[in-house]
């Protein structure tokens, strides 16, 4: 099998080609979405523009990344059944983002999920909370983005690390700074297309050498690597482990910034519920096309070839686009791999530059008294440091194990984030303390466990043992969160707040006031 | 706008149909979720199963905790846009009066 030719790591004329014509395109659009962008909600909202249909695109846009495509569809190859088991994890939690917290977060907020936790809460003291753990889940999830974009672009055209960075960085500063939200959308909507539509016309090609029957395909794995590849393996070994990686997962979805902010962008409540419905019905979609391509690379590339180009599989999908539909297609592949990566980039530094500037500038420096040029003007510098951060941060991290930042932003979403939301929209006794000490808990320990975990103590920092047996802490700090929460309230009650739940209820259900 | 107008009783009834529905809807998919990563730690060889020539139980149940998660969220959007947002509006129809 390794007389196997592939144009992979060689610079591709197709792909460069698709690529620049996606980026010329969607500078094209930045620079209509400029037009159009004046006042702080055009720049952080889209103006509320957006339908549901569009918005549940731009949802899965900002969710679908080049880790869970190529990432997974490796794992499938590799393993098996154990990838599908992963992509399940990363799809449940969006029904609990529609049950628990669309619509209060639509009714109450403005433009983060700061402004629905401070509603009726001091502001100071929870929008600097607020911020550290909006910040932190941006920053770990950017370097996740930034070095997997580095080291892929590398392994499919040849393209130095840093000029791979420096591109992704500047082109998301485009987007970011000069069409804000609204630009930000149109790409994510482009890049979900894209990314859906190359998805399925792999599967198509893949399934026509299979009579259109996954029975066939799945029995032509089992024929080449063993029946094990269609049984569950050894990912879930542990059962606590596994629970805790879970709990991860699911509210850890529901406590990520840049997807929380796209809520403020529709109109209202209805059309965001829509949005989550539609973004659970693409994601979902997308998980079983990454489920049939890892198993037509399995079959049709090869286990063999595909560790040859890249241990952890991630080159499945590539390669199994080569053999099905040549360089050409390879090329296109490649290339919305890349627009893929600089989208999702794109949606983490808005969420970061909205958390600069509306949540710590605007509420906390200046006390909620800025005019609106000055709040956006705040961001847009937000947006050029957080850009060139991101780009710093991808460099500093070259060539390091940075995997399991994803799982450590999932972990403080769902720990630091997450339970003080959920408390503060169900809780009326919620006092500014109580949400303060669930940010502060639910964040601290989720860092700190990680650290101790396997996944950094022996994966990264080399020792033997980790002190901390699991490889995810959400099972341990997402309870702690909402226990610091409940203490703090008891133990300095807020009395002002709780008379402001009434008022906090009529916006919340009725939708009356919102912005 | 003067809450002292509010259907107190009637909004009492629409916050706690909302938080029925959504908590019952949150524990199901809970259940489903959980229910399946347990199934894996503890009884893995009940999804290894064949019941195909090679094709085993764990993938149709798989797919079917994804759509599942899809069933779920489309049932409550229904429910959301149409029923509860019906008796919203009548609340709000009533505050105005």
């Amino acid at each position: 099998m390794n007389n196997f030719t592939s144009t992979i790591g060689q610079p591709n004329a197709m792909s460069i080609a698709f690529f620049f014509v996606f980026v010329a395109f969607t500078l094209v659009i930045t620079y209509f979405a400029a037009k159009k962008s004046k006042t702080a909600s055009d720049f952080y909202a889209a103006g509320r523009s957006v339908t549901g249909f569009q918005n549940g695109l731009a949802l899965a846009g900002d969710y679908m990344s080049a880790a869970s495509f190529l990432g997974i569809a490796g794992l499938v190859a590799l393993k098996g059944y154990d990838g599908l088991i992963y992509s399940i994890g990363f799809l449940v939690g969006w029904p609990l983002i529609m049950f628990l917290i669309a619509e209060p977060l639509r009714n109450l907020g403005k433009y983060t999920f700061a402004d629905v936790v401070a509603y009726r809460l001091k502001q100071k003291p929870i929008r600097i909370a607020a911020s550290c753990g909006s910040l932190m889940t941006v920053c770990f999830y950017l370097i996740a983005q930034m070095v997997g974009a580095g080291s892929l672009v590398n392994l499919m055209f040849g393209l130095p690390y840093e000029l791979a960075v420096g591109i992704v960085g500047v082109v998301m500063i485009m987007y970011v700074l000069f069409g804000g939200m609204l630009a930000t959308t149109w790409v994510q909507i482009i890049k979900a297309v894209l990314l859906l539509g190359g998805a399925s016309v792999m599967v198509f090609m893949v399934m026509a050498k299979f009579n259109f029957n996954p029975a066939d395909l799945f029995s032509a794995a089992a024929a080449k690597y063993g029946q094990k590849v269609l049984e569950p393996g050894g990912l879930v070994s542990n059962p606590w482990d596994a629970l805790s990686l879970g709990i991860a997962l699911m509210f850890g979805t529901a406590g990520l910034p840049h997807i929380l902010m796209r809520f403020y962008t529709v109109p209202d409540a209805e059309q965001a519920r829509k949005s989550v419905f539609y973004a659970t019905g693409f994601i979902s979609y997308f998980y079983i096309l990454t489920f049939i391509i890892g198993f037509g690379a399995m079959v049709l590339v090869g286990q063999d070839v595909i560790t040859h180009f890249d241990k952890g599989g991630n080159m499945s999908a590539l390669l199994l686009a080569e053999v099905t539909g040549g360089t050409m297609f390879l090329g296109f592949i490649a290339a919305v791999a890349f627009a893929t990566i600089l989208a999702v980039v794109a949606g983490l530094t808005l969420a970061g530059a909205a958390t600069f500037s509306h949540d710590l500038y605007v509420n906390v420096f200046r006390s909620g008294k800025t005019t609106e040029e000055e709040e956006v003007k705040m961001a847009k510098r937000a947006t050029m440091v957080l850009g060139l951060v991101a780009m710093g941060l991808g460099l500093a991290f070259k060539g390091q194990n940075v995997a399991f930042m994803v799982g450590l932003a999932f972990a403080i979403a769902a720990s630091g984030n997450f339970p003080a939301l959920l408390m503060s929209i169900l809780w009326r006794g919620m006092s500014t303390a109580g949400a303060t000490a669930a940010i502060a808990t639910g964040s601290v320990l989720a860092v700190g466990l990680i650290l101790i975990s396997p996944t950094v103590w022996v994966d990264v920092l080399g020792f033997k043992a980790a002190i901390f047996p699991w490889k995810n802490p959400a099972l341990i700090s997402m309870p702690a969160a909402f226990f610091a929460g409940w203490l703090g309230s008891v133990l300095a009650p807020d009395a002002d707040a709780s008379a402001r739940y009434e008022d906090q209820k009529i916006r919340n259900y009725l939708g009356v006031g919102v912005e | 706008m003067h809450h002292g107008k509010i259907d107190q009783e009637a909004f009492k009834g629409l916050v706690r149909k909302k938080w029925s529905v959504s908590l019952s809807m949150t524990a199901l998919m809970l259940i489903i979720y959980f229910g399946f990563i347990l199934l894996l730690a503890f009884n893995r060889d009940v999804l290894a199963q064949k019941i195909g020539e090679h094709m085993t139980l764990g993938i149709p149940v798989g797919l079917a905790v994804i759509l599942s998660a899809c069933a779920l969220t489309g049932l409550y959007v229904r429910w959301a846009n149409t029923t509860y947002d019906r008796t919203v509006n009548d609340i709000i129809d009533k505050m105005k009066r």
